[in-house]
């Protein structure tokens, strides 16, 4: 089973939908012990930095660290991905899972924001995660803080300069795009993932 | 290697139904909001867009079950408009599979509605629609309301800049005196809109041909453009129009 960690922030029915369709057994659950029996975790999100809060509220943040520590494989969508770094300029005082080092920024003002679209995903290193993904491949983002570029970024965006789009390490896996909302390329990505 | 554009292709529902009118009239039946949804996104739509054009109270639950129907069978954004006035509605529309609302008369006559559903949901969730005329005397754009039966006396560019600042994500902007004509965008109108925010802008109303298209990324500084009858009855094949708009230098994505 996949638990999808709800913590209040947004819409996860979404998410759901896509590992429906392909067939994925998974739960939206906001109960550390479903997050601590599940094979897999996902933590997706829209929204505000700030709102991780939730999940230390509710005792998810426990669980779901526990459930890293073990080796589950764990996908964090959107501002989820943005909480496996250290920090984000959204919301200083806000802690991240610190997975990854560096901070989230802010776009810089010569580009709109939120980066709203489709944009093309460059492939860097070998990834598990889009094995199979076409390297000109475009998936949906939508957002307005973004991962700086890591070791572990396996694959990059331009926009206003380029930024983390997917990162992975071991059984770690970010995504700053919506793979959900991505067409076949989102859904083969997450088939990647349910597959692990 | 770019932010593509976005070709949005639009339901207007009446009573469960997709329709289509000319200028905001005139309406024909164009199929299952469903059916039509999965076809256009198998054709190449980067984003559906679903208006309840009746938005009555009793369509309420009518509407939401075409929601979740619609939701159901696309893997690409789906925003939802038509009648939704209050935060309650709007999560419900939520709750049902959308990913983003639209709102048009009722944040015109509430404008806090913006700000509201934005905190909550986040503004990439929140999309401005605005309906605009050309002025008949002067210049400039009227915003009307209530599916293009009222005139506000607002400027259209300047009601878009104030629902950036109350939180809004993206504006949906609809040329009525283009709307359903094929006839070309009104490039003047995006233009203005698009330079005078610094949120996405979608223009709406004229779509024809590929070269109206090219004008609207290129004249119009369009981000995004959405069209309803020219791709529900087969006027344009999406997949066509997305090669063509490639091979005339406008990027856009392709299907793999």
């Amino acid at each position: 089973m996949i638990a999808i960690v709800d913590y209040r922030a947004g819409n996860l029915t979404s998410v759901k939908k896509a590992l429906d369709f392909l067939g994925a057994d998974s739960l939206i659950t906001s109960d550390p012990k479903d997050v601590a029996r599940a094979q897999k975790v996902v933590l997706p999100g829209v929204g505000h930095f700030s709102v991780t809060r939730i999940l230390d509220e509710l005792g998810l943040q426990g669980a779901v660290e526990s459930a890293i520590q073990r080796g589950k494989p764990f996908l964090g969508i959107c501002v989820g991905m943005q909480w496996m770094f250290e920090s984000s300029a959204e919301a200083p005082e806000t802690r991240g899972l610190g997975l990854f080092t560096g901070q989230c920024e802010r776009f810089p003002t010569q580009v709109k924001s939120p980066h709203v679209g489709w944009n093309t995903l460059r492939l860097r290193n070998f990834s598990r995660l889009l094995e199979d993904i076409s390297p000109d491949s475009c998936v949906y983002f939508t957002h307005s803080y973004r991962a700086p570029i890591v070791d572990e970024t396996v694959a990059e965006c331009e926009y206003g300069g380029a930024f983390s789009a997917v990162v992975e390490r071991d059984q770690l896996f970010g995504v700053q795009f919506h793979p959900e909302k991505s067409g076949p390329v989102g859904l083969k990505i997450l088939e990647n993932f349910c597959r692990l | 290697m770019t932010l593509t554009k976005r070709m949005i292709a639009c339901l207007d529902v009446h009573g469960g139904r997709v329709v289509k009118g000319v200028q905001f009239l005139n309406l024909k039946d164009a199929g299952d909001p469903a059916d039509l949804a999965a076809a256009h996104s198998e054709a190449g739509a980067d984003e559906i867009v679903l208006l309840d054009i009746s938005a009555t109270h009793e369509n309420r639950s009518t509407l939401l079950e075409t929601v979740r129907k619609t939701a159901r069978r696309i893997f690409i954004p789906f925003t939802v408009g038509g009648g939704i006035r209050s935060l309650d509605q709007a999560a419900d529309v939520f709750d049902a599979g959308g990913d983003k609302i639209s709102i048009n008369s009722a944040a015109l006559a509430d404008p806090a509605l913006i700000t509201c559903i934005a905190q909550r949901y986040g503004s990439q969730a929140v999309v401005l629609a605005i309906d605009a005329k050309r002025r008949t005397s002067g210049s400039g754009f009227e915003v009307w309301v209530s599916g293009g039966r009222t005139p506000t006396g607002r400027d259209a560019i300047e009601w878009a800049q104030e629902a950036e600042e109350r939180g809004a994500g993206e504006i949906l902007l609809t040329s009525m005196d283009r709307d359903g004509t094929g006839a070309g965008f009104d490039c003047e109108l995006t233009r203005a809109a698009a330079q005078a925010v610094h949120i996405p802008v979608i223009a709406s109303g004229g779509g024809g041909n590929t070269q109206t298209f090219v004008e609207v990324f290129r004249e119009g500084q369009a981000d995004a453009a959405l069209a309803a009858s020219i791709f529900h009855f087969g006027w344009q094949r999406l997949t066509d129009l997305k090669q063509e708009l490639q091979a005339a230098g406008i990027p856009v994505r392709l299907p793999c």
